[in-house]
């Protein structure tokens, strides 16, 4: 797992898809792929109210990536300092083999290079000290970007909220 | 090279803040205005299409005049001289002949359109239209009947709200980031929100409580929501005694509008209209029910639109703390605002408008804005008088204005036919000349003058130079203008110019914009005391319920109930609205764009779709009086069986825009052109249409 971690606060999503939108543009890609992606899992009715998902899918830059194990260029390439995965676009002669490997459908494909593009978190940006596109421009900021450790953080404060019911508190 | 330029996004109208980063001459990112509150770096799908925009090949690239039949798509390319000069030489004798009255202009309202009014005033022309009516006319003459306000001056304050009820405001899909981001913030602190609409859509799957309307019966819930409130006498009292005229008469009319009629009619059990109404009641007056963004949806439209803020006044929410608030503007801080064109001096215009409003035929709309719907009536039966020349600007009648074969029957009959657009668009098809306008990006724009409850300007500042022989509206406008004898009313060279004339006076410069792409008025927010210092501008200074603007205009306060026929066998209301990555019918050639909705699906109830043999995917023929077309059938348990819906904006038949051409269905071609005689907008809810497999 990469020292980053991006978060999506489903509480908050919309599933408007800027972040798909942004995420191509930052990188000029063609129609076609989509290194970050929500998918709405439609409505059904709970608790007499009708409630959707919308699954925001980028690549988790896993610890032990099956994309870099089976890339047979040494295209496909884990950051050693921060453990970012991305693809060399030098090395990548379009085998497709990290597109099998990968049980989450991370590496896209780029039909106007045939080559394989995905989400590298954006990390020139992260370099110059930037959030990655998709989490800079969010409407409703229900992405976060940051160390895996602060992400879980927004989870815990909002529940102990919640929990906490200050109005009936006895002792 | 790098630079930053804070700008406003012209991706839809909302004109969100929007910071620029260009590299070397290119547009690299484009991101929300960081330095604004509630933008915050937000920008929405659609803002994010932006660059797409930019290098699209498939944009306008330079002025074309049509040489083949009207529609035909044949073209031939011309220097901005040539067209410029073809006009001129097609509208002299056309005014000459039939006066200044004969050319019409419509515009989506924008930063420059104290530019086009300037244009037709100084023709002598009062015939200038906006999309507004077609959006929310009937909205902004229920506020004017009410409050002596229209809706433009009126905001709403989500971020401080405790409960909002949105009849079909799809506030999560149909996106303005700020009021998203500020509802967000009020729910995250704890407030409710009730969203009734006969469809589930996106902000549906977020409220705490969904009602699925049976369509066009809001009115009856509304009057039984009245009902409960005055009967249990759970309106705020004090203001009501101060404030509001007409109590009295608005007891005794809902006084038969029980919530048990109400069940009835919307479907929405009785006992939980009488819940609503006590909970909004409980958090008076930081409470909200929304008056709508669009409200073009019946024919008496206005009274829907005139009950929802009848609530707001009982619950005493106007001018309250998370409610809705009058806009503010520099005059409240003694200061000025941007001086706009229209201030100079024209002839006077004798002629009345081709829509009639502001005659006796068709009085209350606002002359301000027109109204659209009417004007292929005017145009195919010379009624006042004949209209032979057309300009459009960055709108679309044949896709806006429904029933899209009669709006072309009135356009074969006209002289000129002139569009300025970025895109193909349906109506540059039609025309006879196109006049390719930079894109926001590419453009320095008119001031905005933002009023609220701190009054701002923003501005609209040129990024990177236009990428093709394009240019703005403003100069387009002007070198019309001097061409046909008026040229002295457009005193500026180009929109820098004009944005420095237009500066003087209020104490600000072009420069003072650099920092961060607006400038403030003041720092505090802005709101007058409740109990005191409201300053309603209705001849009685109070909120009219029982309104002068209706009565003395011969039309009633409160008009009867009048009961929504149900829809049987394979007949539907039609019903349309919007998602969160398509603005109108102006980005469905967009690349990323149209690949995310490419086309438009019909809704249809699943219990309806099983007896018609009806399958999700499957092709369906939709059909009204004015047309038919065929698109993909979305079966669902979560719209109600009265209805179908679709997205509006589709079906175009400009064909180089190739990514929208021939795409799913044209809303508006099957609408009927139905108008509410009294508020102004077009009813677009209320076609009936037939779906059967195709």
């Amino acid at each position: 797992m990469s020292q980053y971690y991006l978060f999506q606060d489903t509480k908050n999503c919309i599933g408007c898809h800027s972040c798909e939108v942004v995420c191509k543009s930052n990188k000029a890609l063609p129609v076609g792929p989509k290194p970050c992606q929500v998918i709405h899992v439609a409505p059904k009715m709970v608790n007499g109210l009708p409630r959707a998902s919308y699954v925001f899918m980028p690549c988790f830059h896993c610890e032990n990536p099956w994309c870099v194990a089976a890339c047979p260029t040494g295209a496909m390439r884990k950051r050693p300092q921060d453990g970012i995965v991305y693809v060399e676009q030098s090395l990548c002669v379009g085998c497709k083999t990290c597109v099998t490997a990968c049980p989450w459908g991370a590496p896209q494909w780029n039909p106007e290079t045939g080559k394989v593009v995905k989400c590298d978190y954006c990390k020139d940006r992260v370099d110059a000290g930037l959030k990655p596109a998709c989490a800079t421009i969010c409407t409703t900021h229900c992405l976060h970007f940051g160390q895996v450790e602060d992400m879980t953080q927004i989870r815990r404060e909002r529940h102990a909220k919640v929990i906490a019911s200050l109005e009936n508190q006895i002792g | 090279m790098q630079k930053t330029v804070y700008s406003m996004c012209f991706m839809c109208s909302i004109r969100c803040p929007i910071k620029v980063t260009v590299k070397d001459g290119q547009v690299t990112f484009i991101e929300g205005n960081p330095k604004v509150a509630g933008i915050d770096g937000s920008l929405c799908p659609r803002g994010s299409a932006g660059i797409s925009l930019l290098y699209d090949s498939q944009r306008l690239q330079s002025p074309l005049i049509r040489t083949g039949e009207r529609g035909s798509g044949q073209w031939r390319k011309a220097s901005w001289d040539e067209a410029l000069d073809y006009i001129a030489d097609k509208l002299k004798p056309i005014i000459k002949k039939n006066g200044g009255q004969s050319v019409a202009l419509t515009e989506r309202t924008n930063l420059s359109t104290h530019v086009s009014k300037t244009f037709l005033k100084a023709i002598g022309s009062p015939n200038h239209f906006t999309h507004d009516a077609l959006c929310k006319g009937s909205v902004n003459t229920a506020c004017r009947s009410l409050f002596g306000y229209t809706d433009a001056q009126m905001g709403i304050d989500y971020k401080n709200t405790k409960h909002i009820v949105m009849y079909g405001r799809n506030l999560f899909e149909a996106i303005a980031v700020k009021e998203v981001n500020s509802l967000m913030d009020a729910m995250a602190a704890g407030a409710k929100v009730t969203y009734i609409d006969p469809r589930v859509s996106i902000t549906a799957t977020k409220a705490h409580r969904y009602w699925m309307i049976r369509p066009g019966t809001d009115l009856a819930l509304n009057y039984a929501l009245t009902h409960v409130i005055l009967k249990e006498r759970l309106y705020d009292a004090a203001y009501v005694e101060k404030w509001v005229l007409g109590l009295n008469e608005l007891q005794d009319f809902v006084q038969s509008y029980t919530p048990e009629w109400a069940e009835k009619e919307t479907g929405i059990p009785a006992a939980e209209i009488v819940a609503l109404a006590r909970e909004m009641s409980k958090d008076k007056p930081s409470v909200i029910f929304h008056f709508g963004y669009r409200g073009a949806h019946h024919a008496n439209e206005i009274y829907l639109r005139r009950s929802i803020l009848i609530l707001n006044a009982l619950m005493g929410s106007i001018e309250a703390k998370g409610g809705i608030f009058f806009k503010k503007g520099p005059g409240e801080v003694g200061a000025k605002p941007a001086r706009k064109l229209t201030e100079q001096k024209f002839a006077a215009i004798k002629a009345p408008r081709a829509d009639k409003v502001g005659t006796k035929d068709f009085p209350l709309p606002d002359p301000d804005h027109g109204v659209p719907q009417m004007l292929p009536h005017a145009i195919l039966n010379e009624d006042p008088y004949p209209v032979k020349a057309l300009f459009v600007y960055r709108f679309e009648p044949l896709m806006s204005i429904p029933d899209s074969n009669l709006t072309k029957k009135a356009l074969e009959k006209l002289d000129l036919i002139v569009t300025v657009d970025i895109n193909y668009s349906d109506i540059a098809w039609y025309s006879d000349v196109i006049l390719p306008e930079s894109i926001y990006l590419e453009r320095t724009d008119c001031v905005q003058q933002a009023n609220g409850q701190k009054p701002q300007m923003f501005l609209r500042r040129q990024a990177v130079p236009p990428r093709y022989d394009t240019r703005d509206w403003a100069v387009i406008a002007k070198q019309i203008g001097e061409r046909i004898g008026i040229g002295e009313f457009f005193p500026y060279k180009d929109s820098e110019e004009l944005v420095r004339w237009q500066l003087e006076g209020t104490g600000f410069t072009l420069e003072d914009f650099d920092k961060s792409g607006f400038v403030a008025y003041t720092d505090k927010q802005i709101l007058w005391d409740r109990m005191d210092g409201l300053k309603f501008k209705t001849p009685s200074k109070k909120i009219e319920l029982k309104s002068s603007l209706l009565e003395n205009a011969g039309f009633p306060s409160f008009p009867p109930y009048e009961a929504v026929p149900g829809y049987t066998d394979n007949r539907f209301r039609l019903i349309t609205g919007r998602n969160a990555l398509h603005t109108h019918v102006s980005t469905q050639n967009n690349a990323y764009l149209s690949e995310l909705a490419p086309e438009n699906v019909l809704w249809i109830n699943s219990k309806r779709a099983a007896t018609l043999g009806i399958k999700s995917g499957g092709l369906v023929t939709v059909a009204s009086k004015n047309g038919s077309g065929q698109i993909k059938a979305f079966v669902t348990d979560f719209i109600h069986p009265d209805s179908v819906f679709m997205l509006h904006g589709f079906g175009h038949e400009a064909k180089l825009a190739t990514r929208s051409y021939n795409k799913g269905v044209s809303d508006a071609m099957l609408e009927e052109n139905i108008t509410d005689k009294v508020g102004g907008s077009p009813a677009l809810h209320d076609t009936v249409v037939t779906v059967q497999a195709a």
